[in-house]
């Protein structure tokens, strides 16, 4: 009885945690693009425009939720709820220090690529059911993109499972004690990255919603709540991969003199950092070229680095 | 555990058939959806996690995206719904009913007249699976890899752009 008490206190805890953090990371983003940009940015509410977020979040509570006469009711409520479910369940597996995670899977790894897999329905079924081209095109898109970049993704950490010997991301991190995976398996790192944001449909890959020639793609039609959920499941993402490259690459919670847990914020915090920056600096890809980089260049390298590390994995054994 | 395998049958069984009565093609892929994931829990509860996890990959997170994504490309109207009503009369339902029942008679009298344990405990993680598939199994993993690089040399054939 006592055990299954910490363990819900510790999913609550890691939930609220979560939900939290990503809130905070709109204010973080806007902050940072602003330096990045040399302006300053939200300053007005609160210390360093802090409340802000606080600012916004009674904003979208209170505005009208509206759903569209034309759209297809169920599906339509249903859309934003898969992403944040599904983001939410992949940090199901997620270590955060040794003993402190919510489930220690031994297929944890795999749990994750079916949960980023799921997620594509989110913006799939968004695009369809608002029934307006915007937001069709926008799900049109965001599958063939989400779809491509999950095979990327997948073979890319395979190359660390070999290595490894083990699904399980404890035994993954555990496995990083003296050389950390990002050194053996950079090529992975690489393409992991830019498959991360290719899945969070961030910058420069957010051609799903590209604002400029699709108005917001597929939540053209959501205003509330539900908009609200497709922005905080956005920044879910974000900190899902950078936690996941953090866990995969860069050795997750180990780390000398401070405490496992502080390292490994440190370095998820590095990461998303990272995404906002790449926001910042790089331009919208066109679509044909997002797939033809895909497929020609990711795919090609990714099956290289597969063959490299399982001839010396063999070579080695 | 059992309760767990019982629940999420249940779960596969009523979401299929919904697949079968809706009209409206994306809901009933939708539910198609569910019923992949059940069934995915099944083979979780049965010790299979690979197997779980592969099936919700690859069937629910991969195959029925592209099913969705080609639908949603059709964009059926209500005229396909109203079509599709029209196959669902009630005469349409006696001949699969009639198989149905045979084979559910069959499924009853299997479970009646077995004697033991229904419930494999026996748990294959991802090793022993890999080790089945490229043990006694490597022929069927190689004739279905020809049969992929056959599709696939297919598709790029009629996706070459025609030069003229």
């Amino acid at each position: 009885m006592n055990q299954v008490l910490i363990q819900l206190a510790v999913i609550i805890v890691i939930l609220l945690g979560l939900t939290t953090v990503s809130a905070g990371l709109i204010w973080l983003e806007r902050r940072l693009l602003a330096l990045w940009q040399d302006r300053y940015g939200p300053n007005r509410v609160g210390p360093f425009g802090l409340l802000q977020v606080a600012a916004d979040m009674i904003k979208i509570f209170f505005k009208e939720d509206w759903i569209p006469p034309f759209a297809d009711k169920p599906v339509f409520v249903l859309a934003p709820a898969i992403i944040m479910v599904t983001t939410f369940l992949s940090f199901a597996v997620i270590p955060f220090a040794p003993g402190i995670g919510i489930v220690d899977l031994n297929i944890g790894l795999l749990f994750f690529l079916a949960m980023s897999s799921l997620g594509v329905y989110s913006v799939v079924l968004a695009g369809w059911a608002s029934n307006s081209k915007y937001a069709l095109l926008g799900g049109l898109r965001g599958a063939a993109q989400m779809l491509s970049y999950e095979v990327f993704m997948g073979l890319s950490l395979m190359g660390v499972v070999m290595l490894t010997g083990s699904f399980n991301l404890s035994a993954i991190v555990e496995a990083q004690r003296g050389l950390w995976f990002v050194i053996p398996q950079f090529p992975a790192f690489v393409i992991f990255l830019i498959a991360g944001v290719a899945e969070t449909h961030r910058l420069p890959f957010d051609l799903p919603e590209a604002e400029n020639e699709l108005v917001a793609g597929f939540h053209a039609e959501y205003s509330g709540l539900k908009f609200g959920m497709f922005f905080v499941g956005e920044y879910l993402g974000i900190t899902l991969i950078a936690a996941m490259i953090t866990t995969l690459f860069l050795g997750g919670w180990l780390g000398p003199v401070l405490p496992p847990f502080v390292w490994f914020f440190l370095k998820t915090f590095v990461f998303i950092c990272l995404f906002i920056l790449l926001r910042a600096s790089l331009p919208r890809l066109r679509f044909d070229q997002l797939m033809a980089f895909g497929w020609k260049v990711m795919l090609p390298l990714v099956l290289a680095n597969l063959l490299v590390t399982g001839a010396i994995v063999l070579a080695r054994s | 555990m059992d309760l767990l395998f019982y629940i999420s049958g249940l779960v596969a069984i009523l979401s299929t058939f919904m697949v079968i009565t809706r009209t409206n093609a994306v809901h009933a892929l939708l539910y198609l959806i569910v019923s992949l994931l059940a069934v995915a829990l099944v083979f979780f509860v049965l010790g299979a996690p690979f197997a779980a996890a592969l099936e919700v990959i690859i069937y629910a997170g991969a195959i029925m995206v592209l099913f969705v994504f080609v639908i949603m490309m059709l964009n059926l109207g209500s005229d396909a719904a109203r079509q599709e009503s029209q196959w669902l009369s009630p005469r349409t339902w006696i001949g699969p009913s009639f198989l149905v029942l045979v084979l559910g008679s069959e499924l009853l009298y299997l479970f009646l007249s077995v004697e033991g344990q229904y419930f494999s405990q026996e748990y294959s993680g991802p090793k022993a699976v890999g080790i089945a598939l490229f043990g006694p199994y490597v022929l069927g993993v190689e004739l279905a890899s020809l049969l992929l690089l056959a599709g696939l040399i297919g598709a790029y054939h009629l996706g070459r752009p025609h030069r003229h």
